[in-house]
């Protein structure tokens, strides 16, 4: 049994794209907060804080989830991994990125960090999705600015690409 | 050509306002919130807010008052507004006190904890309620809340509805919504003492003619409030001008707790209280010909900007002036603007600003025309077009039409099989038995808005003391630096619309550069950056204005470097060339040099530059275009300079079952003059219409009639996502507009202003009706089509919920009777027995007595998990003795707050009594805004323990045992009155 | 939007959960997807004194079959029984009505058995526990019982648990549903909770079984005898009245009712059709 009282800091551990950190946390720091405030990885957004607009979205050991609604002391020693760990060496964008800049899937990219990740799960799992299935995915997000056309475009293009197909 | 600002958004490398680290010291804010529609504040208690570890200042109206002045406003009206509410609440989510702690945790705690006490005052919701005499007044020195209405005339309506063949007339409501931008507001302020000044970093987005405004608010020379912006925005929509007030609110907290303030809005925040585009009612007749031609339009608009009028509000009611007659030439025009308050958050600027409003009205009434008149739609719209050959064309409200050719946007958006497509896909669902209809929208899209549209709200005698207002100033530098490299710092704020790639097209292309070369900095720095009242992103002012300006920089750059360079490589300036990062002569192309070195030389070696010229190498573009003029002395006005053109048209498909509206086919076609960035186009223009397609279907803020707001999660403000949006065809000619050197208009909101409207009108045709309520919602709809509900079967009469309307309803009622086992007598004894009261109340933990058959009770109230301490004032009147009570008060907790009123009535009936109640609640705050689809529910359980406890406390204490039937038949009435059932 | 204060507890064991229950009651939520729980701390709405989080129970996170019941542990997420390759043979209607539930990324983390304890009379499991007749298994430091769907599930978030009880498991009975199984539900969006979510089974007599989740204040289940089909519209129609609807600013009593007289019989007729 793991206690952490309501006045405590404690130490929270996880292997952030690879690499551990450990920062402080309340009991009460949601998972967002302590990537952002606490780590520095201001790459995952906060959008709604209630898990409906998944700006938030970030991988909890391989599986995509809001981190709005996770604590931090509650993934302590799990993987955690965001927007800032898809890119290569040197910062070479990857297949779904590159996909998403071709199609101008983003414009403010304040949403862009979380379905980055929703879709780095989805591909991983499934990597030939149907319209209809990247359209499911990508209605756990909410984007104001691209009318959503160009996201699911470039989702399918990113899977065509890395299943090796040509693009 | 892709965007430049992609590579660091995709990486999670964007700079957003709260990305950035504060300076150090700096306490995090929040802030306390109304949860009253109309209030007097009674009293404000922050001690146990201040006992809070870690809180360490709560601020209210008064000290916030005393330090500034109330915001500007474009009236002369008496409409005070604070940065925090001062006496009155005039809307729920109006700030009343800010705390100040170490962490945004930590003053929440503290915000939950600071004690408001209200005196509710009689709200108005509805704008119509609010015109009539005996409505509450919000502004009481304003002494209405009608508070400017203005008629003009342009050319002669009179004469030509006195004339007309047929009149057609349609009354139409645009809804209240928000384009709601993913990031919310972040405000970091800091009060420099030694200067009196403030250093304020926040996504403000402009227009920067706010900034006076927040500086006189702040009784400061506006080069004393130092505004900065960041790098990146998630996006804006136009709802980012109102993080202005917020602005002033943090300046001042932070000079009162003497440390700098973050505040960073949540999203409860921002749908309860950031901003609204305005609700209008518009009636609108039209004088036609027998077949369709628009002789004439009278409009009477009635435009509710809820609680406060924020400057530059009501600039939606303005901005279209001009443009008020659409893509028709229609003479004659009789408009009536009306501008009222109600208690409802304020109204600011929502992409689209004007338009959708506009436009809703005027092709609702071309559909009308054509239904009315037994003609084809698209007939009448083409039947009532600008001809091509008369631009640049004057509207008779003064706009001036820069370009266009109407027709054939048309011919081509309807040509290539699409509207056959259209009718063949109606004709088979219709065969089919399905609901199946087609719509068209025209919209004369504005871009760049003349800053002087909104002085024709003032009549012009007032126009001609004060001073003419007019133009649209732009402005934008180019810096270039002793070795070349070039950098670019431009009057508008960053939001998603990728101006740093266009900036830097626009300039490389001027300077024979690689658009990658040149870094545009969009930071805005209103103590250090080239701006003026105009600046800012929004009206479409980017590629009609500041795109231009960046043009007018570079060319004076690129003449300047190319007089260098000529007089270095001997020949005139005017065979100088750039390309390729070089300038060379061009008979002679090895006769060069690199572009770093013909710049350099206005750095290093001032001696070798032609005589004329300056050393360094800066240059300001300024560009304000002529056609901007003030209104005439007729009230005409040019309200844009460039005015795009949009064609849609949609097929719609209706389920029966379900009464969803599924878009099935769209088009749009766009003429923006010309395009400086396809891809960035098209962009636009997707996210335009879905944001069309989520006022027509989607989006809603719901008040109920008592002012309670209730759609404040997004799981209550629907924004549609990936699964609700049809795929669109998107349709592009190019008239260049002659009055922007780039040739370029503005098109980022045709959609917005199209959207609605189209989809309105296609369901207008698929179901045959004159009114199409928006958002056209399935319960919405199928109440305009399901006629009268069957009745229920007899033996469940009784436990029928009552009938209320969905959205903005009246409040909660119910009602019921039962029967217990004890006389008249002892009921009347234990219903005025606070000892029998505190057992019989749910939840209840005392009660006291504060006068006669007054009482004050402490109570825990919920449902499930939900559960909140309340103060309950209860009020026990009209008593008639064993007979008659009835009970009224309020439930005040931090989860909300509650009115109601409920008669009992006793009546001997057989060896005990029968009790029949009636209840209506009222219910406000958080609990109404994020819970209303529970909670309401949750109330009406709540009285239903309270009866269920009185026949309990009135029966032997064994009743449950001894007589399960009767008891489990009350509850389960109780529980069907509440909403459910057994 | 931040929660309150609360004491943090990551259990172990069952065990130190019942232990922790009984000692704070009411104060004590348990944690273990948090799709609503958390949430609703962020709204403060909810605001337990401790939190305790069961999701590193080995024990609790099994999908099995148990006699004639599949048992779904207390931590077993919504996308894993949804991806359970067994799921369409042993519980078909599940299977179709899992995909509904939320979105891919909460029921990545959302779980079968927190959905069911928090009882919205929306939510398409609740739905699936009442229509299919399962149960739900609480244990305490007092002993372990089975409460059926309608005795658990008592109205709007509220069901029969005891403040030291935890749910460890939820039961589904094996099959049914193979005879036929549909659910269709009317959203204002994709995700959504349910306007109205119906769904009917061909029971082994081959009656039709109808559930339906939204309208009332838990979801509520209906028999209706697949012989005699000249009377159905007229028994929906009653039960529509009998579940008399609510009011939100979504849709009103009356569309919820309508969509039930509307939608019932298609539901109906799709999992008579889809029988063998």
């Amino acid at each position: 049994m793991q206690r952490v009282g309501q006045n405590e800091r404690v130490p929270v551990t996880i292997t952030l794209n690879g690499r551990q950190v450990t920062a402080l946390a309340t009991s009460r720091t949601l998972l967002s907060d302590f990537l952002r405030q606490a780590v520095g990885a201001t790459g995952t957004h906060v959008g709604c804080e209630h898990g409906v607009c998944g700006c938030c979205t970030v991988m909890i050991d391989g599986v995509a989830g809001r981190s709005c609604l996770a604590l931090a002391v509650q993934v302590d020693g799990c993987r955690i991994d965001t927007v800032e760990g898809l890119a290569g060496e040197g910062g070479a964008l990857n297949a779904l990125q590159r996909a998403f800049q071709a199609n101008h899937a983003l414009q403010c990219g304040f949403c862009t960090p979380g379905i980055l990740m929703s879709f780095t799960d989805l591909l991983a799992r499934n990597p030939s999705p149907t319209e209809q299935e990247v359209r499911e995915v990508l209605g756990g997000h909410i984007c104001r600015c691209t009318g959503y056309a160009g996201i699911v475009a470039a989702v399918l293009q990113a899977a065509a690409e890395m299943r090796g197909e040509a693009a | 050509m892709r965007r430049l600002e992609d590579a660091a958004l995709l990486t999670g490398a964007g700079r957003y306002a709260d990305d950035l680290p504060a300076p150090a010291g700096t306490l995090h804010a929040a802030i306390v919130r109304s949860p009253e529609a109309h209030a007097r504040i009674v009293r404000i208690d922050a001690t146990r807010a201040l006992a809070v570890p870690g809180v360490h200042r709560v601020i209210t109206g008064a000290e916030i008052q005393a330090i500034s002045d109330p915001f500007l406003i474009v009236l002369k009206e008496p409409i005070d507004q604070w940065s925090l509410a001062v006496d009155r609440v005039r809307y729920v989510g109006e700030a009343v006190a800010i705390v100040l702690a170490d962490d945004r945790y930590t003053a929440e705690d503290g915000a939950e904890l600071v004690e408001v006490e209200y005196e509710r005052l009689p709200a108005v919701v509805d704008p119509h309620k609010a015109i009539q005499p005996d409505a509450p007044i919000l502004h009481e020195r304003a002494g209405t809340n009608e508070v400017s209405s203005r008629r003009f005339v342009y050319g002669d309506p009179e004469t030509a509805f006195a004339l007309a063949e047929r009149t057609v007339r349609i009354t139409v409501d645009y809804p209240r919504s928000s384009y709601t931008p993913m990031e919310c507001f972040v405000v970091v302020a800091e009060y420099r003492r030694a200067s009196d000044s403030y250093d304020v970093f926040a996504n403000f987005q402009g227009p920067f003619s706010a900034h006076p405004v927040m500086a006189k608010s702040l009784r400061v020379p506006g080069s004393k409030l130092r505004l900065r912006t960041p790098a990146d925005s998630g996006g804006s929509f136009g709802i980012k001008l109102s993080v202005f007030p917020y602005i002033v609110l943090m300046s001042l907290a932070s000079r009162l707790c003497g440390r700098p303030v973050n505040w960073v809005e949540d999203r409860l925040e921002h749908l309860v209280a950031a901003n609204s585009g305005p609700n209008r009612t518009t009636t609108v007749e039209a004088a036609v010909t027998a077949d369709g031609r628009i002789q004439a339009l009278r409009f009477d608009n009635l435009e509710d900007y809820g609680a406060y009028l924020r400057a530059p509000m009501p600039g939606p009611l303005y901005r279209m002036q001009g443009a008020v007659t659409g893509a028709y030439d229609i003479k004659h025009v009789e408009l009536i603007n009306r501008v009222v308050l109600t208690n409802k958050m304020p109204a600011a600027l929502v992409r689209g600003f004007g338009g959708p409003q506009l436009y809703l009205a005027i092709e609702r009434l071309v559909q009308r025309i054509a239904v009315e008149l037994d003609l084809d739609p698209l007939d009448v719209i083409r039947r009532n077009l600008i001809p091509a050959d008369s631009f640049p064309y004057r509207t008779p409200a003064g706009a001036l039409y820069d370009s266009g050719d109407y027709a054939k946007a048309i011919d081509k958006a309807v040509g290539e099989g699409r509207l056959e497509d259209l009718k063949r896909r109606r004709d088979e669902a219709r065969a089919a038995g399905k609901l199946y209809g087609i719509g068209f929208a025209t919209v004369v899209e504005p871009g760049m808005s003349n800053m002087g549209y909104l002085s024709t709200l003032v009549p012009n005698h007032v126009r001609e003391r004060v001073g003419p207002k007019n133009g649209a100033v732009s402005m934008v530098t180019v810096n270039v630096d002793p070795v070349g490299s070039v950098s670019v710092t431009a009057d508008v704020t960053v939001q998603g619309q990728g101006h740093q790639t266009v900036i830097a097209q626009v300039v490389a292309e001027e300077l024979g550069l690689d658009p990658r070369d040149i870094s545009v900095n969009l930071e805005m720095d209103t103590q250090k950056d080239q701006w003026s009242i105009a600046a800012g992103t929004y009206s479409c002012r980017f590629s009609p204005g500041t795109a231009v300006a960046a043009h007018l920089a570079a060319k004076r750059i690129r003449e300047k470097v190319g007089r260098i360079a000529a007089k270095q490589l001997n020949v005139r300036p005017e065979e100088i060339e750039f390309a390729g990062g070089r300038v060379f002569a061009r008979s002679n192309p090895d006769n060069g040099m690199p572009f770093a070195r013909a710049a350099g030389t206005a750095h290093w070696s001032p001696v070798l530059l032609p005589e004329d010229d300056e050393p360094g190498l800066r240059e300001t573009g300024i560009w304000s275009p002529p056609q901007l003029d003030p209104p005439s002395s007729k009230d005409e006005i040019n309200t844009s300079l460039t005015y795009g053109f949009v064609f849609d048209m949609c097929g719609v498909e209706i389920d029966p079952v379900t009464m969803e509206v599924r878009v099935d086919r769209y088009i749009s076609m766009h003429d923006a003059g010309r395009l400086l960035n396809p891809l960035i186009a098209e962009g636009q223009i997707h996210g335009a219409f879905v944001q069309g397609l989520a006022s027509a279907l989607y989006e809603e803020f719901v008040y109920d009639d008592a002012g309670a707001f209730l759609s404040g999660t997004f799981a209550d403000y629907l924004v549609p996502t990936a699964c609700e949006v049809p795929p669109i065809e998107i349709l592009h000619i190019e008239t260049p507009s002659p009055f922007t050197p780039l040739g370029a208009k503005g098109l980022a909101e045709g959609n917005c202003m199209s959207t609605p409207v189209c989809i309105a009108n296609a369901i207008a045709d698929a179901l045959s009706i004159r009114d199409v309520p928006l958002p056209a919602t399935p319960d919405r709809l199928n109440a305009i089509m399901s006629g009268e509900e069957p009745a229920p079967p007899p033996d469940l009469v009784e436990a029928a919920p009552e009938p209320r309307a969905a959205a903005g309803g009246q409040a909660l009622r119910g009602r019921g009777e039962f029967q217990v086992p004890a006389p008249p007598a002892e009921v009347w004894r234990l219903l005025l027995d606070p000892e029998n009261l505190r057992r019989v109340i749910p939840g209840c933990h005392k009660v006291e007595i504060v006068g006669e058959n007054v009482y004050r009770a402490e109570v825990s109230l919920g449902v499930g998990p939900v559960r909140g301490r309340f103060t309950a004032h209860v009020r026990l009147s009209d008593l008639k003795t064993e007979r008659f009570a009835r009970l009224s008060g309020s439930l005040t907790g931090p989860l909300g707050s509650s009115e109601g009123a409920g008669d009992v009535t006793l009546e001997p009936s057989g060896d005990g009594t029968r009790i029949r109640y009636e209840y209506a609640i009222t219910l406000a705050g958080k609990v109404a805004a994020v819970g209303s689809r529970m909670i309401e529910r949750a109330a009406g359980m709540v009285i239903g323990q309270f009866f269920e406890r009185l026949v309990t406390a009135v029966g032997p204490a064994d009743a449950g045992e001894t007589r399960p039937g009767l008891l489990q038949r009350i509850v389960g009435m109780l529980r069907r009155l509440a909403g459910g059932g057994q | 939007m931040k929660p309150r204060p609360f004491d943090y507890v990551r259990a172990d064991s069952v065990a130190e959960v019942l232990e922790l229950l009984a000692r704070h009651g009411e104060g004590a939520r348990i944690l273990a997807g948090g799709q609503s729980l958390m949430a609703m701390m962020n709204l403060r709405l909810v605001q337990p004194e401790v939190l305790i989080d069961i999701s590193r129970i080995a024990e609790l996170g099994e999908i099995r079959i148990v006699g004639d019941m599949l048992e779904v542990g207390a931590t077993v997420t919504q996308a894993r029984l949804e991806a359970w390759p067994k799921l369409e043979e042993v519980a078909p209607f599940i299977a179709r009505a899992i995909p509904w539930v939320g979105h891919f990324q909460t029921r990545n983390r959302g779980t079968v058995c927190g959905s069911i304890a928090h009882a919205d009379p929306s939510s398409e499991l609740p739905l699936s526990l009442a229509l299919l007749e399962g149960e739900v298994v609480l244990r305490s430091c007092r002993g372990e019982r089975c409460l059926k769907a309608p005795e658990f599930q008592t109205g709007m978030l509220t069901t029969a648990r005891e403040a030291d009880e935890m749910i460890t498991a939820v039961r589904f009975p094996i099959g049914v549903g193979r005879k036929g199984a549909a659910f269709r539900e009317v959203a204002r969006r994709h995700g959504d909770f349910a306007i109205v979510g119906i769904g009917a089974v061909v029971a082994g007599d081959g009656n039709i079984r109808l559930g339906v989740g939204g309208v009332s204040d838990r979801p509520r289940t209906i028999t209706l005898p697949r012989a005699d089909e000249s009377d159905l519209q007229d028994r929906i129609e009653r039960f529509a009245w009998e579940l008399g609807g609510y009011d939100d600013i979504h849709a009103s009593a009356r569309y919820r009712r309508d969509i039930l007289r509307r939608l019932a019989p298609r539901v109906i007729q799709e999992a008579l059709q889809c029988n063998g």
